[in-house]
């Protein structure tokens, strides 16, 4: 599979999340994840898209994405020169007996529990995709009751910020 | 690099080529560009939000606009009525209105308008807006919306026209604060008319419409994500020329963008110097003269053995302005197989859509072009190319195929004669505008196109019911020019209403209804492929039906001038008799044959190599000189 992680700097209107959303679906593009919020500018927001594509594909995804009116930038986000994560609660089964257990392997993946119940826990992780699907594995066996993931958030490594010189062209 | 790789489409042309000795640089125009218009300075006003929508446009420079009010639109229409500048044409369905801003988009150059109202109204500028986006076609439709309050409660004659226009426009503004009226207006012209042209979507609240602010003009044009690379990239000219020096048989695949960009002269001055064949496609016929000796014709689906074959065998495609439509391709992979490619377009996304370019070239080919020229004159130093092998093979290919027809057995005329003579008798000054289907495909084969902006046509969407209002549009625009509608009966049917706002406002525009008695393409398909099977395509408005409707009396019932020509002899009299009525519309029932068909063809899903001149009949392609 080809994942590619796209940052985009968008201007934070009405429908600017339809207008990406949509031109994936009209363009038959795969999404493997979504993420979106505000940024450090305010106006600003921030879309972080996991694509199921590669060469001449992800050329014409960030291409018809530049085509957006309110899409001010887009980069690429390598996982070498970036850090990733993703966003994880789960609900797993958890009794008196098996409440230890699940807590420690828990503790393996620096997960915390923010919830508890006489036969449940929550727990809340976060990590690379990789690693949240190996909590995943190891909880299972305990009984998953519930799952909920954010989209991968990225952002590149060392001193630069994507949105400064995405802004200074914009106000040019 | 720490933070990832800049893929921005300036950006992304230029990455190819990142040496130090790459000297200038694209240039990349910055969002904020001229307010269009005369821009006049208007100190800060108060009006209401309705009069500042009709202000605005009056400050772009708009003169005429076509629309049809409605409750949510009700407020602007009133200072509309007051309005000396603006000439508002009242059509009867907003589709028309829509097609009505693309023909005088089209023959103008300038932005067309349509106005309509919320929900239905709105609904019916889809099919227009649609078309527009497919062939770049720069429009501002403005709509009404129910009050703000309201939104989102299935309000009467609500719906989310922004949303239902998303994937059809180039973008779309909803406007609840008069105040940003006459920015978002600014804004819209400057979108749709800059770049590759296309069509926005500017929708009002009524309650926008009608509260008070305060209007100033010009606007701040604030677009910080919108930027349009018009210059190409010096590396990739040299490149191109240095392909072009070495092609043994070039051809210049020649698009619509290029009448966009009004470069007709330019690629005049490129293509004579360089001596190769030119091709223009179904949107670009004009862009090259037809009677210029280097034109080998349209090519596609039902384009010329001539140009179908420069492509196909060609070992370089300067490709201007095009997008390598599945129409002129046929199947992609055997397209043009052993072509090196060169694409120059002003929209960075259709490079490398669908056939991958080997030299890129991001720009306006107003630009491009005599760029281009001067790095070929560099690159060849004075020693053209010998290209003599490559026209002995495509002229043979002229004389053995030239376009031409059959008369058909059945006693009625052929309709490809009769758009041939309207073509001769009214002459290049004239504008045709077309339907879409096999009358569309014989009006591209069979009239002479010398100058851009003579045809108009749904090129991309295909839209049936194009050719009536679009001719409506491009008699406004173009008053003094004699505009023909070369329209199908089925086509005719779709939209033939607006032969009441034609008759109503005096513009004169001549429909000629090539009548076959049936939604022809498609029955030329059944007699091809379905066996001879006419499952519903018969109409019953030609010789021997029972005529529903009879076109004559349907036209005469408008106030128009009804006109029937039966039989061969009778079409030069019958185009001469409606080249001399000036003072109405005329519309012309042309009885054909409905056995003619369209060639030649490329039958859907084989390699363009498998075009056929004539049924089962392919071109010889063993004989060489």
């Amino acid at each position: 599979m080809a994942r590619h992680t796209l940052s985009v700097l968008v201007e934070d209107v009405p429908g600017v999340l339809t207008r990406v959303a949509g031109l994936f679906a009209r363009r038959s593009f795969n999404i493997d994840s979504l993420a979106v919020g505000p940024t450090e500018h305010q106006g600003i927001s921030r879309v972080t898209v996991v694509v199921d594509a590669e060469g001449d594909l992800l050329e014409q995804v960030t291409k018809q994405l530049n085509k957006l009116i309110n899409v001010l930038k887009i980069v690429e986000l390598t996982p070498e020169s970036s850090v990733q994560r993703d966003h994880i609660l789960v609900k797993v089964r958890a009794d008196a007996v098996t409440r230890l257990q699940v807590t420690q392997a828990a503790d393996l993946f620096r997960a915390s529990v923010v919830d508890v119940s006489t036969d449940s826990l929550v727990i809340e992780a976060t990590g690379t995709v990789e690693k949240l699907h190996a909590l995943l594995g190891v909880l299972e066996p305990f009984g998953i009751k519930e799952i909920v993931q954010s989209g991968t958030l990225a952002i590149g490594r060392g001193a630069k910020s994507m949105s400064e010189r995405a802004l200074r062209s914009a106000s040019a | 690099m720490t933070n990832g790789s800049d893929i921005s489409p300036a950006l992304a042309a230029k990455a190819a080529s990142r040496t130090k000795d790459a000297a200038p640089v694209s240039s990349a125009v910055e969002a904020g560009g001229p307010v269009q218009g005369p821009n006049n300075t208007v100190a800060p006003t108060e009006m209401t939000g309705s009069q500042a929508i009709v202000r605005s446009l009056e400050e772009l420079g708009v003169k005429d606009v076509f629309g049809l009010p409605g409750g949510a639109i009700l407020p602007t229409y009133d200072p509309l009525m007051d309005s000396s500048v603006l000439n508002h044409v009242l059509v009867r369905h907003e589709q028309g209105a829509g097609h009505a801003a693309q023909g005088y988009a089209m023959v103008t150059g300038e932005v067309g308008v349509c106005i309509a109202t919320s929900g239905p109204g709105a609904t019916n500028l889809v099919t227009a807006i649609a078309d527009a986006h497919m062939d770049s076609v720069p429009l501002v439709a403005i709509t009404g919306q129910v009050n703000s309050a309201v939104i989102g409660s299935d309000a009467f004659q609500e719906a989310d026209i922004v949303g239902i226009t998303m994937p059809i426009t180039k973008h779309s503004f909803l406007v609840s604060d008069p105040e940003e009226i006459p920015r978002v207006l600014a804004e819209a012209f400057h979108i749709a008319s800059s770049g590759r042209p296309g069509p926005v979507l500017v929708d009002v609240t009524k309650d926008a419409q009608q509260a008070g602010m305060v209007f100033q003009w010009p606007p701040k044009i604030d677009l910080p994500g919108y930027k349009i690379v018009t210059r190409g990239h010096a590396k990739q000219l040299r490149e191109a020329a240095k392909l072009m020096a070495g092609a043994k048989r070039p051809v210049f695949y020649v698009g619509g963008g290029v009448i966009k960009a009004h470069a007709s002269h330019e690629l005049i001055e490129l293509a004579e110097y360089v001596g190769a064949p030119v091709a223009t496609t179904l949107q670009a016929r004009g862009a090259f003269p037809d009677s210029h000796e280097q034109h080998v014709g349209m090519p596609g689906m039902h384009g010329s053995v001539s140009a179908v074959t420069a492509l196909q065998q060609s070992d370089l495609l300067i490709t201007l302005g095009a997008r390598f439509d599945d129409r002129v391709t046929g199947v992609l992979s055997t397209f043009a197989p052993n072509a090196k490619v060169i694409h120059a377009d002003i929209d960075p996304a259709e490079i490398s859509k669908n056939r991958t370019a080997d030299v890129p070239i991001v720009g306006d080919v107003k630009e491009i072009l005599p760029e281009l020229l001067a790095a070929y004159k560099t690159q060849i130093d004075g020693e053209k190319p010998d290209l003599t092998s490559w026209w002995a093979t495509l002229n043979r290919l002229r004389e053995t195929y030239p376009m031409g027809f059959t008369e058909p057995n059945d006693g009625l005329s052929a309709p490809q004669q009769v758009i041939q003579r309207i073509g001769e008798m009214t002459g290049p000054e004239g504008v045709y505008v077309a339907g879409v289907g096999q009358h569309q495909m014989w009006a591209a084969q069979f009239v002479k196109y010398e100058r851009p902006h003579q045809w108009l046509n749904s090129g991309g969407l295909g839209t049936m019911g194009y050719s009536v209002p679009a001719a409506m549009g491009a008699k406004v625009g173009n008053p003094d020019r004699v505009v023909w509608a070369i329209d199908g009966d089925g086509c005719f049917q779709m939209t033939n209403q607006e032969l009441a706002t034609c008759v109503i406002n005096q513009i004169p525009i001549k429909v000629a209804i090539i009548n076959n008695s049936s939604l022809g393409m498609v029955r030329q398909w059944q007699t091809l492929f379905y066996e001879g099977r006419y499952s519903n395509t018969d109409l019953n408005t030609g010789h021997g039906t029972v005529r529903v409707p009879d076109f004559v009396k349907l036209a005469e019932a408008y106030g128009a001038v009804g006109l029937r020509c039966e039989s061969a002899e009778d079409i030069d009299a019958t185009i001469a008799q409606a080249l001399e009525i000036n003072d109405r519309p005329v519309v012309v029932d042309f009885v054909v044959s409905r056995d003619s068909m369209v060639w030649p063809m490329v039958p859907a899903g084989v390699s363009n190599d498998a075009i056929q001149i004539a049924r089962n009949m392919t071109p010889d392609w063993e004989q060489e000189d």
